[in-house]
């Protein structure tokens, strides 16, 4: 009897450590959104029940390998117990309850944490191998329906967002870690558009980082989230839906920053994954087939509409999206274009 | 230079010889057909080469089982020929030519399967040191070395993602055949049979795991693949030629599990000793039988995942790709509905040594025998009703996950009810802790950490945060480290008497127990906190700014402190084989049948059958055996 009280005391002691420490704080990211707030109250009674059931079953064995081991020149056998059906009855009906009690709050935290507001915001969050664009539905100061692209999310604090998921190619999974949610994105249009709802609570920058393997780009595959003001959101919105009216030049950085382009192709000479734009213009570029060209703007155009028609030496085909023609305006192509130009000193 | 007319050299032999031979085939018959043998469109070329090289794999793995001769008694039962039942050795050749040969003797087999398990285990832990490597501090620069690209072709991030889905399979493929180590070497022996029930059976179901070891680990060499072990599609509609090699090594592996399993529930239901009813059956059998019956229904499920992709590869058939009227998310389906079933095969074996070790070094009886047992089974049932938890945020219909939820979490329950049975036998007992317990205590704990971290993943608010991310791979390396890693070790050493005839070096032993536990504890650890912290899993680098250069750090020390135990397991195994101390009868004090024979088990495992005349652990029961070797009462013959 008084190894069971001392082991009882000992399990005590153990599970208000090993619980106190769990739910210091230390071991979650930033809180920042109210979704994380439900998710990170069932973290902490997750972690209590581990500390109880860690100190239970390991303070017992600890307990019996220090106070019941061999001792030297000791001989025998131990004491012959078979087993005990009460106990056994009560340890199997007991964690029952306990797991089904578990399963109705993961219901009801769930629920909460998908809970629909009908006022929400619309994103469309496009994945590709491997870039991020986040698209917004505006409705100009003049009353024109127009269309918002941006490589950086954007989102207003207190509002809940619905995120519409999109994917160009493979499976990609959208991941903000300090908003403590998470969802596959589909490739296969509409059908398989996805949604995930998020209010963030917190202003600050973010990373937006896809958490399903999608190829050798899948690690770099990573998008800045900005959490600001709505009155903030309402007039960067409104800035970016006027036309791009900088030079060609600037604007075609615009597009190639905000279309993916530069999550591939580099502009300081480095080769991450396709070739870099440094000093490209102008100059002879040796293809797969052992051809060479020179890299001139119809040269650039066509790989930027049908990028598998002349390959690059020492690259592979298919990596590149081929829809850019869909996606992009005969304008936009052109200003990226004059873009690379510029790179070419 | 006897190797050279081994069975297992003829089929290498054959198997690179049917490689060419098939390549051959398919290159003729497309030939034949007026298809191009080449394109001069890069992507197409690459297409009807990988047609070629599949053709000719598949034509090379029947090749190596013809040549080692696996089929050479079916093919004389189909011309009318007689053969014998009867295990003959030849002894004008060395004893060590038998395991390299196609034998029937399931000791053989069960050694046979350990042997290669450990050398596959070896191949993973290489991979996964070199990407600890690598993952040691942020920025890529290991895997950019020059040499790399020389030897395979690629380096860097696809590199990375290549030997992390490699680790996976390969680990996987080193555990399954673990575990039909573990079940063909013990199985016939505690219950009382000579043998299993199919022996030809038996040695096919061995033997088709060499070309399909060989075929996966080929995939390195023939681009490599990024998918992970999983191989979700569309992804892996795009990945390198490797990825057919992954695809179809898996595939011939999946053959030899349903093989296996076959045997072993057939020899547990039939073949029993007198007098061993199922209740007092060494509680290894039972969780063999478990995993046997789960093996044998739920592996046709990846077999089939898998060769539906190959095919829609090959054939342009369009299963799973979205983008052409397929569905990716069946494939999950498909894939878990045996792969999680599949979890449950690598830990139950495992599970069971822990319970049918810990009396024998407590010398008390195994507390609820009847809960252990059927818990196990209890196990392999819930199993099939919970694949889809591994697809929360997949993209599946919403509401199935509660369902699933609620399964998932009644995992729980039988789990549960083995450790307080164990804790249960703990308790007063006369604890010795030699190296197969200090295994078993370690697999107790570690399992135990595999367990609590569970129910986070179970309940959906929880795993919408740690999907993908470190935190699974913190949990599952806590279950197949406490459910197969630690347990099998603790079997070999235990059994290494039986096996050999001698004795491991105990102080080795000892020495590898403290590296691994302690280098373990170090890594699933922190595994589990860079999860919470939200790192996602899969990744060739991580930003700095994160701030994890630290814990990654200690995480690659843990990692390589895993692997150097296991080198000095391998070492003890190697050296204690041929000049460890002799052995006799019974060294552990044990009552189980196998341990009242002459170490190493003789041919027939028994010259006659026993009885069973009580309970398999009734430790400190005055007066009490399992067994009564000689129920006939005559005194055996000399042998």
């Amino acid at each position: 009897m008084i190894h069971l009280l001392i082991v009882g005391v000992l399990v005590v002691i153990s599970t208000l450590g090993i619980g106190l420490l769990l739910t210091g704080g230390w071991i979650l990211p930033q809180q920042a959104s109210q979704q994380a707030i439900t998710v990170d109250w069932l973290f902490d009674l997750h972690f209590w029940f581990i500390a109880f059931f860690v100190s239970l079953i390991c303070v017992i064995i600890l307990y019996s390998l220090i106070v019941f081991r061999r001792k030297k020149g000791e001989k025998g056998d131990g004491v012959y117990m078979e087993g005990n059906q009460r106990l056994e009855i009560a340890w199997t009906i007991i964690p029952i309850g306990i797991v089904l009690w578990m399963a109705v709050i993961g219901g009801q935290t769930l629920a909460d944490v998908e809970r629909r507001d009908p006022d929400a915001i619309t994103v469309d969050v496009v994945a590709a191998q491997w870039s991020w664009r986040f698209e917004y539905e505006v409705t100009t100061a003049e009353g024109v329906a127009t269309k918002v692209v941006s490589d950086t999310l954007v989102l207003p604090r207190n509002q809940q967002v619905l995120l519409r998921l999109h994917s160009q190619d493979v499976i990609h999974s959208f991941f903000v870690p300090e908003f403590r949610v998470k969802q596959d994105i589909l490739p296969g249009g509409e059908k398989y558009v996805r949604e995930l709802r998020v209010t963030p609570n917190t202003n600050g920058n973010f990373s937006l980082m896809c958490a399903e393997i999608c190829g050798q780009g899948h690690t770099t595959m990573v998008a800045q989230v900005q959490v600001v003001d709505g009155s903030e959101f309402e007039s960067w919105l409104n800035e970016q839906a006027a036309e791009c009216n900088l030079s060609d030049t600037e604007c075609g950085q615009r597009w190639a920053q905000t279309f993916g382009c530069l999550g591939c192709h580099t502009t300081d000479g480095t080769t991450v994954i396709a070739p870099t734009w440094l000093g490209l213009f102008g100059h002879n570029v040796e293809l797969a087939d052992g051809s060479t060209v020179v890299a001139d703007t119809n040269y650039l155009r066509t790989s930027i509409i049908d990028p598998n028609a002349q390959i690059v030496a020492g690259f592979n085909p298919g990596v590149m999206p081929q829809n850019f023609d869909e996606i992009l305006s005969a304008e936009q192509i052109d200003q990226i274009v004059a873009f690379i130009e510029s790179l070419s000193n | 230079m006897r190797f050279f007319s081994t069975n297992f050299f003829r089929g290498l032999i054959a198997q690179i010889a049917g490689t060419v031979m098939g390549m051959g085939l398919v290159m003729a018959l497309r030939v034949i057909f007026g298809l191009p043998l080449s394109s001069p469109i890069e992507a197409d070329d690459a297409h009807i080469r990988e047609v070629i090289v599949v053709g000719g794999v598949i034509v090379g793995a029947f090749s190596f089982l013809v040549g080692a001769g696996v089929f050479g008694d079916w093919f004389k039962w189909a011309r009318g020929e007689e053969t014998s039942d009867e295990h003959t050795v030849d002894s004008s050749k060395p004893n060590w030519m038998r395991y390299f040969s196609v034998d029937f003797d399931h000791k053989v087999i069960g050694v046979q399967y350990g042997v290669a398990s450990l050398l596959l285990l070896l191949f993973g832990g290489t991979f996964a040191m070199l990407f600890r490597i690598e993952l040691a501090q942020s920025g890529i620069t290991f895997l950019n070395s020059e040499i790399f690209k020389v030897l395979l072709g690629y380096d860097g991030p696809h590199l990375y993602n290549t030997l992390m889905s490699l680790h996976g399979i390969v680990m996987i493929a080193g555990i399954l055949l673990g575990i039909g180590a573990m079940s063909n070497y013990l199985v016939p022996m505690l219950i009382g049979a000579n043998d299993m029930a199919f022996p030809r059976l038996n040695a096919f179901a061995f033997w088709v795991n060499v070309p399909g070891g060989l075929i996966l680990l080929s995939s390195l060499f023939l681009g490599g693949f990024d998918t992970g072990w999983v191989g979700y599609p569309p992804l892996s509609l795009r990945a390198p030629l490797g990825m057919q090699m992954f695809l179809f090594g898996v595939f011939l592996i999946g053959v030899s599990s349903i093989a296996g399993s076959i045997n072993v529930i057939v020899s547990i239901i039939t073949m029993r000793a007198k007098g061993m009813s199922l209740l007092r059956m060494p509680i290894f059998c039972w969780a063999a039988l478990a995993t046997a019956l789960i093996q044998f229904t739920a592996t046709q499920l990846i077999g089939l995942s898998f060769q539906l992709v190959m095919l829609e590869r090959l054939l342009d058939m369009s299963f799973f790709d979205s983008l052409q009227g397929g569905d990716p998310v069946l494939y999950q389906h498909l894939f878990w509905f045996y792969s999680h079933p599949a979890v449950y095969v690598f830990i139950l074996p495992g599970l069971g040594i822990i319970s049918e070790l810990l009396p024998v070094y407590v010398r008390k009886p195994l507390y609820g025998y009847k809960w252990v047992a059927f818990s196990s089974l209890g196990i392999a049932a819930v199993s099939f009703f919970v694949w889809a938890h591994h697809m929360f945020v997949s993209g599946m219909s919403p509401f199935l996950r509660i369902p699933f939820m609620y399964s998932t979490l009644l995992v729980a329950v039988p789990t549960g009810v083995k450790f307080f049975s164990w804790a249960a036998t703990l308790w007063q007992g006369k604890i010795e802790f030699k190296t197969p317990m200090l295994f078993t205590l370690g697999a107790i704990v570690i399992f135990l950490l595999g367990g609590v971290t569970g129910p986070p993943l179970a309940t959906i608010a929880t795993d919408l945060h740690l999907h993908d991310t470190w935190f699974v791979v913190g949990h599952f390396h806590d279950t197949m480290f406490g459910g197969f890693i630690f347990p099998f070790a603790a079997a070999i050493y235990f059994w290494f008497p039986k096996m050999t005839g001698r004795m491991y070096n105990e102080k080795q032993g000892v020495i590898h127990f403290w590296l691994m536990f302690i280098g373990f504890m170090m890594m699933s650890n922190l595994q589990l906190v860079l999860g919470l912290l939200g790192m996602r899993r899969r990744v060739a680098d991580f930003d700095a700014a994160l701030g994890f250069d630290g814990m990654q750090l200690a995480l690659t020390i843990g990692g390589f402190m895993v692997f150097f135990g296991m080198l000095l397991f391998a070492y003890n195994i190697i050296r204690s084989w041929t000049k460890g101390e002799k052995t006799e009868g019974n060294v552990w004090d044990s009552r189980s049948p196998e341990w009242q024979r002459p170490n190493p088990m003789p041919l027939h495992n028994y010259d006659q059958p026993f009885e069973v005349v009580g309970e398999p652990y009734d430790y400190g029961l005055p007066n009490s055996t399992y067994v009564n070797m000689n129920p006939a009462g005559e005194t055996p013959a000399a042998h």
